[in-house]
């Protein structure tokens, strides 16, 4: 089974390649990279005026099964990666059952495999029931093919428990991956705190809520020297400690999302439901220190936090609304307008999608080197198009996007040398 | 003038004039409400529904009293807590009631954005009573006719409004209300009560209540609202009282012409002494009476009154 990628521009930071080349793809793995390839009898996929990069991983979505099928499912989740170019995902571990057992690793990793169009790795739970309190069985889990250990949303409140996590992870050499947030500051807020907020009548989240367990997590790396991941980070006061922590030689590494260098609290006006999120969006300042995080390598990776809900429990008041938005088949356009916008240019976009968070999490993809399983992403970036509920590929329709044009898309996905994803 | 707006939602929505239309449109019920015979036909045949998910009496009864005495069928409904915890969506239960062809519902809410989302997703005309901690318009309304009625003006005044900042829908009205008719608004009370930005929202905040005072032609006080705080914002009452209350010593800094207003209900010697409460300066009562004539003039409006007369 011979497939020619002919004539795109293969933009791979792993290998360092940004230039017009053909990709020969032999029985699902990559077999040559150069000018000019004779097709022979493969296949042809005419890239020319694309871009080719491999297959963009996030580390970090819900896919929301086993348990809450309603709002997602591995299948149609993973369908939704295919259409934003992704062929790589993590998925966390607040599903129901927890992921914190082997036999549920292995239920999501064979379902991806056997009937998904994207990989997934999933993320364990830090402690047994994301409780805080008994840590999970992290040797057999990462044998199992876990990736890292998190409790996500309900962040690990108590210190010498978080201690302890990172000791035993380091065992492993596994990262601790963390929301990071005291949640005794959240107290019942539902949004940034700030003047929006005070407008608006709804209780606000400070940026110290962020920035406090930050800082704590940090220096229990620094304590333990575990490898610390943080998520999702949305203030500047978290990347500037990340960056010194960084500076000094603490093993932390972090990812922002598309959501928080796009948008500000602003999008909350009009009690938006769709702009509701955890972390909150929050103020200009910092968004633009999320982005100066993704120019300077503060941040190492673009995750989606593609968190999706059902429209009912979207559909209330906004104090009672569910936190989060999809973003899988956002991830490309979003980001590829900050190169546009010429705060990163594409070889750094594409890193944040495909190895450099590839590389932290040790999942052996993102490059596109020979013998590399040849999982792929043909985009076109100039593609202009509508985001529709009814074009989305995910069972859930929550995206702050809906009716915005957006540019750049995914136009061919391959995974594993298969076509798993294709448009016009 | 005309009036354009469907729904009242909020101060923030209105302009200068339409402000000044409304307070004015007020006037004339006001003295259908001195009347012996207090009623008139302007609204008969509709039907406006009071849904109040908040205890309330002095709205409630405000707004029904005003749709009587107008010749509408008012219902009051009183929901209970939220819609949640009825286990009915708030949208289920509203477009029920609208099915049954209201051409206005009042609605009183625990969430700020409640009324805002209900005009989203509801035809017939919504009027705010009061939505979370977001804002009050018929309460902004009243206090702007009752201080415009004992000044003579609102332009050019200085409103001082204490207690808590943070979770009062009152205070966010009254900034809008008065700073669109020309008054300088002051808030002030304890750091716990001070919400961030709310300078933003176009006043000056005080942490020192004499400040907030000083020169200044009405002093507006705020109950505290326990029953919105989390975590107590306060040690005690009396320390509350010591630094945050009026006394007459605090109203010798005002103008000596100031009046005092209070949105009710009062805890007296909390916020205010009975002596103040009670004395030649408050004009709290004058509000509730205002409100009444106020109240009949958003429904007048958000009834269509105007083309009834045609």
């Amino acid at each position: 089974m011979k497939m020619l990628i002919k004539s795109g521009r293969v933009v791979d930071p792993a290998n360092n390649i940004d230039e017009k080349l053909d990709i020969l793809i032999v029985d699902g793995k990559i077999a040559e990279v150069a000018a000019n390839i004779d097709a022979g009898d493969a296949e042809v996929i005419n890239a020319a005026g694309n871009i080719v990069t491999p297959g963009l991983i996030d580390i970090h979505t819900h896919m929301r099964e086993p348990g809450l099928e309603y709002k997602e499912d591995i299948i149609s989740g993973t369908a939704a990666a295919a259409a934003g170019g992704v062929t790589s995902l993590c998925c966390m571990p607040n599903t129901n059952p927890v992921i914190d057992n082997l036999p549920v690793v292995q239920f999501i990793m064979n379902k991806a495999k056997f009937e998904g169009s994207a990989n997934v790795f999933p993320i364990a739970a830090i402690s047994k029931g994301q409780k805080g309190e008994i840590l999970s069985e992290m040797g057999e889990l990462l044998e199992g093919g876990c990736v890292g250990f998190s409790d996500d949303g309900l962040p690990v409140n108590d210190g010498e428990m978080m201690r302890r996590a990172m000791e035993y992870a380091s065992t492993f050499d596994a990262p601790i991956i963390v929301h990071a947030e005291d949640i005794s500051l959240v107290a019942g807020g539902s949004m940034n705190e700030g003047a929006v907020a005070t407008e608006l009548g709804l209780k606000g989240i400070p940026n110290c809520a962020e920035d406090s367990m930050t800082s704590r997590d940090i220096m229990i790396a620094e304590l333990t020297g575990g490898h610390l991941h943080v998520c999702h980070v949305s203030t500047k006061g978290s990347l500037e400690l990340i960056r010194q922590a960084k500076a000094r030689g603490v093993k932390v590494t972090c990812e922002v999302t598309p959501h928080h260098f796009s948008l500000t609290e602003d999008a909350v006006r009009g009690y938006n439901t769709n702009a509701k999120m955890n972390p909150p969006l929050r103020t200009q300042e910092d968004v633009d220190a999320v982005r100066t995080a993704l120019a300077d390598g503060t941040a190492d990776a673009i995750a989606t936090d593609h968190a999706p809900h059902h429209i009912d429990d979207k559909n209330v008041e906004f104090a009672l609304a569910a936190n989060g938005i999809v973003g899988l088949e956002t991830l490309l356009p979003l980001t590829l307008k900050l190169v546009a916008e010429k705060v990163i240019n594409l070889s750094r976009a594409i890193e944040l999608m495909t190895c450099s968070p590839a590389k932290l999490l040790k999942i052996d993809r993102g490059t596109l080197a020979v013998g590399a399983v040849a999982d792929v992403a043909i985009i076109n970036p100039n593609k202009e198009w509508e985001v529709t509920e009814e074009g989305l590929h995910s069972k859930s329709k929550n995206s702050y996007f809906i009716g915005q044009t957006l540019k750049g898309c995914a136009v061919k996905t391959l995974r594993a040398g298969e076509v798993v994803f294709s448009r016009d | 003038m005309t009036f354009n707006h469907k729904h009242i939602i909020g101060i923030k929505d209105l302009t200068p004039e339409e402000l000044t239309f409304i307070l004015d449109t007020s006037i004339s019920f006001k003295e259908i409400n001195r009347r012996d015979i207090k009623k008139v036909p302007t609204l008969r045949g509709k039907t406006i529904i009071n849904l109040f998910f908040e205890a309330s009496t002095r709205t409630r009864t405000s707004f029904e009293i005003a749709g009587k005495r107008l010749s509408a069928d008012t219902i009051n409904i009183s929901a209970s807590g939220s819609s949640v915890v009825k286990g009915e969506t708030l949208e289920d239960t509203a477009k029920n009631i609208e099915a049954m062809n209201p051409d206005a519902i009042v609605m009183r809410h625990n969430a700020s954005g409640a009324c805002e989302y209900l005009a989203k997703r509801l035809d017939c005309a919504i009027i705010n009573a009061g939505d979370g901690m977001h804002e009050h318009p018929s309460q902004a309304l009243l206090d702007a006719y009752t201080i415009r009625e004992a000044k003579g003006k609102i332009e050019g005044l200085t409103v001082a409004i204490i207690g808590d900042i943070t979770h009062s829908r009152v205070v966010r009205s009254n900034i809008y209300c008065l700073t669109k008719l020309g008054a300088k608004v002051r808030v002030a009370g304890p750091g716990t009560m001070l919400p961030p930005g709310i300078e933003r929202l176009g006043c000056e905040a005080y942490k020192n209540i004499d400040d907030a005072i000083k020169g200044s032609d009405v002093v507006m006080m705020l109950r505290i609202q326990r029953e919105r705080q989390g975590a107590p914002l306060i040690p005690s009452v009396r320390e509350y009282s010591k630094f945050f209350g009026l006394t007459h010593a605090r109203m010798k800094l005002a103008k000596e012409d100031a009046i005092v207003m209070h949105p009710g209900p009062i805890n007296r010697g909390v916020e205010l002494p009975t002596s103040i409460a009670d004395g030649p300066q408050n004009v709290i009562l004058d509000q509730v009476e205002n409100g009444v004539a106020v109240r009949m003039a958003l429904l007048y409006l958000a009834c269509g009154g105007e083309k009834l007369q045609d």
